[in-house]
């Protein structure tokens, strides 16, 4: 049999219409090949029991002609979506042997449409990271590593950005089809431009949070993370619907993203922001968004300088509303309903013993930020002013887009780097997010797509910036970069028995 | 503003994370490395601005007040830790 795991989402979508295969031999090809890339540790769980099991009911949708775009479609899902009766722990030590006995509404509405779900990936700890460094279960490894001046691969490991970095490297090694991914601020993105991967967030409040382990409530969207854009468009239109069991889930008509690719962009408008050309930015970086911006010309678009003045201060902002939200989320793990209880004096010592081996470095360090910036006395110094600067950065864009109907910039500020690269360095590792975090603190829809590769022949993102519900405009102009950047490198195979 | 040890003992007593002596001086560094960059957003003239309470414009949906959900305590319970006769189990509160 041909080899089923090189295909896109699409292009497996209509083999599986055709019946030249079913989604049980796709399925089987992939639990193969996962075998086989275990020492990338992508995947925390397999779920081959139940893989097999839905694609024998994928297989029967299909022959009833009940099939819909994601039917016998093996994806893998982030650790951070609660999977019913399957460990769902947010790659942390503190959700021990968590199982759910629910479902969350994203995995739902992805089962209903028939697609099969191969495992759990794995993620840094709550989402916390842009390496996929702090997971509990071990830092995940970048199928793509750096090529060096010779011409020989490096053999040490590189990350794959973060946090949903396990589901990142699973797709890019042909671990899975698709993957669902997490973005808080850049989650999904960042890691989609350092795998050579597209990577969408929707607006937020077009999927549903419920069965999410929550980061940053008013922040967190659920979004793909697929090998193009059309596979995008096919998997989000599953995943988005309005869910009664999140008041901020949107009751809006959830379109035919796969309509929207047209193909033509003549006329869109498409604003450059000029603060995004950040001091230090390497000429790589740079370089790649002037092709990005010609490419979208020559496409007969129109490129308009505009300005987004107060984009410097969005991470700092981010730095404060995450952590904060996260502070009190977190409040939840206590060694008494799930996970991890570790004994100590009385009732409070439980819970602070608990919580003290259960978190690892860095969430420990965001929850104590939190509860520093909403404490008694700083509330108004830290968090309020925060909220109020995000007021002003959703202006920025609500201004940009009387003129313009999407906006260019890079994903990221660099490709991937080497494991271990940052670690110990917080705000170097949280820069990595500098382009993707105003569009999540504005709640507006952002999608990265693979671009060009570095000087040592690492994947390079653009990232596309949508308005509020208009995720078609978005995917149309991501369809056309993606087609002029004709993005075809493939990772060099480091793993398994090749 | 910076935080100290004592600070720190504080904050961590109140987010309810045992933390031990030797690493107060090393998470409060980490801490004030990172409360002096997030600093820079006293620059900004925020006089007038409302903060933001919603992420995008919708209001929030209303529903009946009704109950719709529930009645499945073992469910709940399947996770604990401890539970014993239908409850979650705590060490002992009251003397």
């Amino acid at each position: 049999m041909t080899d089923l795991t090189k295909l896109t989402l699409a292009e497996a979508r209509d083999g599986l219409a055709k019946g030249d295969f079913t989604s049980l031999e796709l399925t089987e090809q992939y639990l193969t090949v996962m075998e086989n890339g275990r020492e990338m540790n992508s995947y925390i769980v397999e779920t081959t029991d139940t893989a097999l099991e839905m694609a024998g009911k994928a297989d029967g949708m299909i022959r009833d002609g009940r099939a819909t775009g994601m039917t016998g479609i093996p994806i893998a899902v982030k650790d951070l979506f609660c999977t019913k009766d399957i460990h769902s722990c947010a790659s942390s030590h503190i959700l021990d042997g968590f199982k759910p006995k629910y479902e969350s509404t994203v995995t739902a509405n992805l089962w209903q449409d028939g697609a099969v779900m191969l495992g759990k990936t794995n993620m840094d700890e709550f989402a916390m990271g842009s390496s996929n460094e702090t997971s509990y279960y071990g830092p995940v490894k970048n199928p793509w590593r750096a090529t060096k001046e010779d011409g020989r691969l490096d053999e040490g490991d590189y990350v794959p950005g973060g946090s949903s970095g396990g589901s990142a490297a699973a797709v890019a090694g042909d671990l899975a089809l698709a993957a669902t991914g997490s973005d808080t601020g850049g989650s999904i993105r960042q890691p989609a431009a350092f795998t050579g991967l597209v990577g969408m967030k929707p607006t937020y409040g077009r999927c549903s949070r419920w069965g999410m382990i929550a980061f940053a409530s008013s922040l967190d969207q659920a979004g793909p993370i697929t090998k193009t854009v059309r596979d995008a468009a096919i998997m989000m239109e599953s995943m988005a619907s309005y869910d009664g069991k999140d008041s901020t889930s949107v009751d809006r008509n959830v379109p035919n993203y796969e309509h929207a690719l047209t193909g033509d962009i003549r006329g869109m408008k498409i604003g450059i922001p000029k603060e995004y050309r950040m001091d230090g930015m390497p000429k790589e970086i740079e370089k790649l968004w002037q092709r990005g911006i010609d490419w979208m010309k020559a496409a007969g678009a129109e490129i308009i300088d505009i300005s987004l003045p107060h984009t410097k201060y969005a991470l700092p902002t981010y730095y404060i509303v995450a952590p904060a939200e996260a502070s009190s989320n977190l409040a939840r793990y206590d060694g008494v309903k799930y996970g991890l209880r570790v004994e100590g004096d009385g009732l409070s010592g439980m819970y602070k013993n608990t919580r003290a081996a259960g978190f690892g470095a860095e969430v420990k360090r965001r929850i104590l930020i939190g509860t520093y910036v909403l404490s008694a006395g700083y509330y108004d110094a830290y968090y309020l002013k925060a909220q109020k600067i995000r007021t002003l950065i959703a202006q920025d864009f609500s201004k940009a887009y009387e003129k313009v109907d999407v906006i260019l910039t890079p994903t990221a500020p660099s490709p991937a780097f080497a494991m271990g690269g940052k670690s110990d360095d917080p705000i170097a590792m949280y820069l990595n997010d500098v382009f993707t975090v105003p569009a999540s603190l504005a709640g507006l829809p952002a999608i990265s797509i693979p671009a060009g590769l570095s000087s040592d022949k690492l994947p390079l993102g653009l990232q596309l910036i949508g308005r509020a519900f208009d995720e078609e405009t978005m995917l149309r102009a991501a369809h056309v970069l993606e087609h002029a950047a004709g993005f075809a490198a493939k990772p060099k195979i480091w793993w398994g028995e090749k | 503003m910076s935080v100290d040890k004592k600070t720190v003992a504080k904050i961590a007593d109140l987010a309810r994370i045992a933390v031990t002596e030797d690493e107060l001086d090393p998470l409060a560094a980490e801490l004030n490395n990172i409360l002096d960059w997030i600093a820079q957003l006293s620059e900004v003239n925020t006089d007038g601005v409302a903060p933001m309470t919603r992420v995008v414009e919708v209001a929030l949906p209303w529903r009946a007040d009704k109950v719709t959900d529930g009645g499945y305590r073992d469910e709940i319970l399947a996770n604990a830790p401890s539970a014993e006769h239908g409850f979650f189990t705590v060490p002992k509160v009251i003397e």
